[in-house]
């Protein structure tokens, strides 16, 4: 049983990984002293939603927390929102479209601001998950920012990965693209009453069929809950282990070749006069290592780093 | 890190800009603000404060309703232990209520003259006041919080 004082812990010790107060390991002692994660052999399902902004992702989540509460499974949703690069502060709006399962013992719904940190999810919402899933929520909902078409995070965090997106969005060579659509266990065409739809999710029928996986292209209105009851027994069917390992492989490459880009482009960037100096002085025993792999990450567009 | 605030508009009446702009002033401020909607109940309230674990509820009333609302707000966040969570308030509210208001535990109240910079100033003041420190609660939280469910 969920109550209102695993709500408060839970959330505490969100909170405590997201600052950088303790790690995950700490937060878990500090919520195990509250009296528990209920945790037993069973593990939640991690369902990963994500699209562009305003294709319907809240909403969506809306309806499948409807949906497996109906089935009485708990369900929680970590949901990001972007922090804002100027000032760093954010509006985390993604509860508005959830809040009729706010009384709801068995719903626990987490605002994160993504923190600067690209790939569509926040720092510490791998972390968050987890503690989720300690807390003995049979579902965890993920919805990222809004993405474009390399916020490939997700793919760490999730073990089914939706892809929601919106009529009339990009023709076919858009669906061929690489990143967003590489990722996708299941597409969903939401606001499936605009026109287009049906050109959209043939575009991407196309895509999957000739692709090695089988992806299920399916068609929603979130708003009134259309549509909802298949994605529902696709993820069903999904969470009862049938093919999620077998994805698990592409989604790694993708993953690695991602880190890969980012590093790329990273080193694109780097001054190479300023990072011989660095190095020179690393050999001159002016800096320690861990001073120059600071010096060189900072350079490299990371945040300083204390060892 | 940064403060973070829920933004709440309880009760029936729906016109929610200035709690959008205070949203977006708080924001800008550099604070991590959530928002919830329109209509929402006490319970709702609480129980997003809860999950959020907001260093503050910023509640926004223009109905009328302040004092039967706040008073549910602060008895349901004692019940539930989390009293630590500050609530200021702001919209349409009488002069004679606000000292009501403050001895129930609501910290501070900004009606239409306050501009929002004192909102800004007043919730970093009281978060600093309160010295809300995740910290510490992080760490001598556990101790208190033993008792089990």
């Amino acid at each position: 049983m969920i109550g209102h004082r695993v709500h408060r812990d839970l959330a505490r010790a969100i909170s405590a990984v997201e600052n950088g107060i303790t790690d995950y390991r700490g937060a878990l002692a500090q919520f195990a002293a509250f009296g528990g994660p209920v945790r037993g052999d069973r593990r939640a399902d991690v369902i990963g939603i994500t699209g562009p902004p305003g294709a319907g992702k809240s909403t969506l989540v809306d309806r499948l927390i409807e949906g497996f509460r109906a089935d009485d499974a708990t369900v929680a949703v970590i949901a990001v929102d972007p922090s804002s690069p100027f000032t760093h502060g954010a509006v985390l709006g993604d509860r508005v479209r959830m809040q009729r399962h706010a009384g709801d013992p068995g719903v626990f719904i987490r605002s994160m601001a993504s923190r600067s940190a690209g790939g569509g999810l926040a720092p510490a919402t791998r972390d968050a998950v987890r503690l989720a899933d300690e807390a003995g929520f049979d579902i965890v909902i993920v919805e990222t920012v809004g993405v474009g078409q390399v916020e490939l995070e997700i793919v760490a965090v999730a073990d089914v990965i939706v892809v929601v997106t919106v009529p009339a969005l990009g023709d076919g060579v858009q669906a061929i693209k690489a990143g967003l659509t590489e990722i996708a266990d299941i597409f969903v065409v939401n606001m499936a009453d605009r026109p287009g739809a049906n050109a959209s999710a043939v575009d991407l029928k196309h895509m999957v069929r000739e692709g090695k996986r089988d992806i299920p292209v399916l068609q929603t209105i979130a708003q009134d809950g259309t549509g909802v009851s298949e994605l529902l027994e696709v993820l069903n069917a999904k969470r009862n282990g049938d093919d999620t390992n077998a994805v698990r492989a592409v989604r790694f490459e993708v993953v690695r070749r991602a880190r890969d880009e980012a590093v790329r482009r990273a080193l694109a960037t780097l001054d190479t006069h300023d990072a011989a100096a660095v190095l020179d002085r690393l050999r001159d025993h002016e800096l320690t290592r861990n001073d120059a792999i600071d010096a060189l990450a900072l350079m490299l567009g990371g945040p300083a780093h204390a060892h | 890190m940064p403060i973070k605030v829920l933004v709440a508009k309880p009760g029936l009446d729906g016109h929610d800009r200035g709690a959008k702009i205070v949203a977006r002033a708080l924001r800008d401020a550099g604070m991590e603000v959530v928002y919830t909607g329109l209509h929402q109940t006490p319970e709702m309230i609480v129980n997003a404060a809860i999950q959020e674990d907001v260093d503050v509820v910023g509640v926004s009333i223009l109905s009328g309703a302040h004092m039967t609302i706040f008073p549910k707000i602060m008895t349901m966040l004692s019940e539930r232990e989390v009293d630590d969570i500050a609530v200021v308030g702001g919209g349409v509210i009488q002069e004679d209520d606000i000292p009501k208001l403050k001895a129930i535990g609501v910290r501070e109240i900004f009606n239409a003259e306050a501009s929002t910079q004192d909102l800004i100033d007043g919730i970093e003041r009281i978060v600093a006041e309160t010295g809300r420190d995740r910290t510490r609660r992080a760490s001598t939280g556990s101790a208190q919080g033993a008792p089990a469910r």
